[in-house]
């Protein structure tokens, strides 16, 4: 009469949930693990062109270009936090994306950045960066900001400072270009790599940047590009030092007895710079600023 | 006696689906789509084949998931409504044979379906190929993981139509399926994240919902490669297990229900 | 044993979308009803009659209470393979036909084959739909429906019937079939309980009656008593004067009724002679003079009339 026995058969359908999910769970992860091969074939490539998506999209391309934009965003970082090297599909997700959606700007610039930077950062292809970038400013002819982006890869990914100063010459031509797009084209024309130019554009990006992962990315390179300065300086103390006393200093301590200098000197993560007993200057070994690369050809 | 009656109940839901116009239509459709990749391969070159069984697959998972969302919002909801239960359920059975046979019933009309359905495939195959080449039968494990799929989305119109109107069991039906699709994104995406309480949580609902992106090896089949033995299994086990949860769990609703 | 036995039966229904509020439709009912006994349950619409019914049934579960049929709690499946169930204004799948409904349904008993069939024939012919078994019940009637639901209450002769509102729907040659269905139901022995609002069919049918409002229990008892006790003549009258209407007033149970140069009037048993007199003084012309058993509208609407009055507060329903 009564809808049988409720607590008693609450429980019953708990115990039959939780039987359940005990089966289900592990069954999820042994399927997980058995199907990683079949999940390697990108769906997503079935259709490979963009543009007969776009057609099949009924209207919704903008939606789907958000969704491939994701999807991007997901497969770049779900292979980097795999740490594999090679990003197949990157190139390919990303010209669909535009195909889709030609006005969506950040898949140019963040797209761009994926696809130049160098091995375990990016895909290491800053030629395909390149294409994409140009089909964004062929698209969206306003948009000076994009000949950063391109100027940059050709400046710090390439070296090509010719193509470089070439590219900022043209944004700055754009009425609405900042006035350090001339300023720029013509220090690269001028002196090539420096640290001065580089230090402004990761600037710029790092300013610009809404996505904490890029952000991240332009204050570590310049926090490498500060301790580069710092180290420069304090070699330069030290040979100093080394003038007046026929020696090398043993220590900061006796750098700073001299008045050579304030005090100990910190890299940008805060660790003390290391003193060798030859002059040269080292990064403590738990810091981790970068030194191994920079805008030099030798540096890569 | 209890399983002669529930067979009963299964033979009439299969009836009714039978004499709705609604589901030739769609069979219909989803043949001539099938016909109609034998023209679009034509017009490129080397993977007809591929193309053929691209389509074929996706029209025969299409249209069976339309058929059963079609179908399974009304099953309970609409006796309900129509008080067509009425004269049913003072029969001497139990609700849960009524809501196990509507359940088994439904999942009858799909097999014959997709039954219908793959033969068209098959056909079209024969008359691309002129002939069927062993590593084929791996399209017929794309085809039963297709069933699997649609026996689970059945088990979720079921449930979610003992308590919500057929538009809203639609509703819900269609987006525990998108949500299962892309469970594996979803995790993914709490992967990154380096929040704590958010890969907690994606990680849960990621095991919380049916997982449909189990079933699809569509793309992989249609390349010619076969599906291991263990993926069978553990699939067929998958499916199995959330729709007898899912079952159990509409089984109790609606044996608790006023049916006003 | 008794055939249904109901004590203190209650059912709330919540009411309100956001703040649930209940509402009792059913109030403490008890009941006790006899086997082979022909159950009349009369009340007003929204009386609860149709609440009892599904309770009986176990299509909803009451909020306090118990009923048994025979013995069992209701709501067992098994009570079902003795009790037959017409709802109210019945529905069936409408895909099907007459036939194959009641061949589905007969499939939920233990019934061979052979003798499926054969019932199954039986109660179309009893309905009256033998010549539309094939025709689906789509295209059926209000009233072929209502037959529909009477065959398959039928189908697998329970010893219990219960009806809701059998004769709702049915044109009179309908309501004359039923009326005699339930009465070669009652001379085989079955019991049979069923709720109306046409007060002539449980006067000619049943042996007690419940009367029910409000959700509260108003009476039960044999109809036939209550009404002789009150009983009246009417009688028509070729149309008089003003003052002689005037004189009659007194004598009358209620105001008389003039039309068409006749006059109604109804006189109680125990003024009939001087009623008599009084025409013959005034030289009225009689027309008619027939005793009007109290009917069971009437004592309907003085029993509830007096139900209604321990709540003179509350609007009426
Ligand atoms: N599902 C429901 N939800 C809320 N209230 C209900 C519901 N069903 C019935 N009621 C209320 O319960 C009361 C009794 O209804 P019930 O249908 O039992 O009356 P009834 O006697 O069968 O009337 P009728 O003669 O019109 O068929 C009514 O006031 C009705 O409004
Ligand atoms: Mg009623």
């Amino acid at each position: 009469m009564k809808p049988s026995k409720t607590g008693r058969s609450v429980w019953t359908l708990a115990l039959v949930l939780a039987c359940g999910w005990a089966i289900l769970v592990p069954a999820q992860m042994a399927l997980d693990r058995r199907l990683a091969p079949y999940r390697e074939t990108p769906e997503l490539l079935w259709i490979p062109s963009g543009n007969v998506l776009r057609s099949l999209s009924l209207g919704h391309n903008g939606l789907l270009a958000d969704l491939y934009w994701t999807r991007v965003v997901q497969y770049f970082g779900a292979r980097r936090l795999q740490r594999r090297t090679d990003f197949p599909l990157l190139a390919p997700l990303l010209d669909i994306t535009v195909a889709l959606d030609p006005q969506l700007l950040v898949a140019y610039k963040f797209g761009a950045i994926f696809l130049s930077a160098p091995s375990s950062y990016g895909a290491a292809e800053p030629q395909k960066a390149i294409a994409l970038l140009r089909r964004g400013i062929q698209a969206n002819p306003e948009e000076w900001r994009l000949w950063h982006d391109l100027g940059f890869i050709y400046y710090w990914d390439l070296k090509d400072y010719r193509a470089a100063s070439e590219a900022y010459r043209e944004g700055s031509r754009h009425p609405d270009a900042a006035p350090w797009m001339q300023v720029m084209a013509a220090v690269i024309e001028e002196k090539g790599g420096n640290r001065e130019t580089s230090r402004f554009l990761w600037t710029e990006i790092h300013n610009s940047a809404e996505d904490e992962t890029i952000r991240k990315n332009a204050s570590m390179h310049l926090e490498t590009l500060r301790a580069l300065d710092d180290i420069e300086e304090l070699e330069r103390l030290a040979g100093r030092f080394r003038e007046r006393a026929g020696r090398w200093p043993q220590s900061f301590q006796e750098m700073i007895a001299a008045g050579l200098l304030q005090g100990i000197p910190a890299d940008p993560q805060k660790y003390p710079y290391q003193l060798q007993s030859d002059g040269r200057i080292t990064l403590h070994p738990n810091s981790e600023v970068k030194l191994d690369y920079g805008p030099s050809p030798e540096a890569r | 006696m209890r399983s002669r009656q529930t067979l009963a109940i299964v033979l009439n839901t299969f009836r009714e689906a039978v004499r709705d116009r609604v589901l030739y239509n769609l069979i219909a459709f989803a043949l001539i789509l099938i016909a109609s990749a034998l023209l679009f391969g034509q017009i490129s070159i080397g993977i007809q084949k591929t193309i053929l069984l691209n389509v074929g697959l996706s029209a025969i998972s299409i249209f069976g998931l339309l058929i059963a969302i079609f179908l399974g919002i009304g099953l309970v909801y609409k006796e309900m409504d129509k008080r067509s239960l009425y004269a049913l359920l003072s029969k001497p059975i139990r609700r849960r044979q009524f809501i196990i046979g509507k359940f088994l019933g439904l999942n009858f009309t799909l097999l014959v379906n997709t039954a219908l359905m793959s033969v068209g495939l098959w056909a079209a195959l024969y008359y691309l190929m002129r002939r069927f080449e062993p590593q084929d039968l791996s399209v017929w494990v794309a085809i039963y993981f297709i069933l699997l799929e649609l026996s689970l989305v059945t088990a979720l119109c079921l449930f979610f139509s003992c308590f919500a109107t057929p538009v809203l069991s639609a509703v819900f039906t269609f987006m525990a399926y998108v949500i299962g699709n892309f469970a594996a994104d979803i995790r993914a995406f709490g992967e990154l994240t380096e929040n704590n309480l958010l890969k907690g949580l994606t990680t849960v609902l990621y095991y919380l919902l049916p997982n449909f992106s189990d079933f699809n090896v569509s793309a992989w089949v249609s390349h010619g490669k076969p599906v291991a033995a263990e993926v069978v299994l553990l699939n067929t086990l998958y499916a199995l297990c959330y729709d007898a949860i899912l079952v159990a769990a509409a089984v109790w609703i609606f044996s608790r229900k006023d049916l006003k | 044993m008794a055939a249904i036995e109901i004590s203190g039966l209650s059912k709330d229904y919540s009411l309100g979308f956001w703040r649930k509020r209940p509402f009792r439709a059913l109030d403490r009912l008890s009941l006790k009803v006899e086997r082979g006994e022909v159950f009349g349950f009369l009340g007003p619409n929204g009386a609860g009659k149709t609440t009892t019914l599904k309770l009986l049934t176990g299509l909803i579960f009451p909020t306090e209470g118990t009923a048994t049929i025979l013995g069992h709690p209701v709501g067992e499946p098994e009570t079902f393979l003795r009790v037959g169930y017409l709802p109210e204004n019945p529905y069936f799948y409408d895909y099907l036909t007459p036939q194959e409904l009641l061949d589905y349904f007969a499939q939920f008993f233990p019934l061979s084959a052979e003798e499926r069939q054969r019932r199954r024939d039986a109660v179309l012919d009893q309905v009256g739909l033998a010549e539309f078994r094939h025709r689906p019940l789509r295209k059926f009637s209000k009233g072929m429906l209502q037959r529909v639901g009477i065959a398959q209450a039928i189908l697998h002769e329970p010893e219990i019937v219960l009806l809701d509102e059998p004769m709702s729907g049915l044109d009179p040659v309908g309501r004359h079939e039923v009326r005699e269905l339930i009465l070669q139901l009652k001379a085989a022995g079955k019991t049979v309980f069923f709720s109306t609002h046409i007060l002539s069919d449980a006067e000619a049918l049943c042996d007690r009656v419940a009367i029910l409002n409000r959700g509260k229990l108003v009476g039960v008892g044999q109809l036939s008593e209550s009404l002789q006790r009150q009983a009246a003549c009417e009688a028509v009258l070729e149309c008089a004067s003003p003052e002689a209407l005037s004189r009659l007033q007194p004598l009358a149970a209620k105001p008389p009724l003039v039309s068409g140069g006749q006059c109604r009037i109804e006189i109680p048993e125990k003024n009939i002679p001087q009623f008599l007199a009084l025409c013959q003084s005034d030289g009225l012309r009689l027309i008619s003079l027939n005793p009007v058993r109290l009917s069971l509208e009437d004592y309907f609407v003085e029993v509830l009339r007096g139900s209604d009055s321990e709540r003179p507060a509350s609007p009426s329903p």
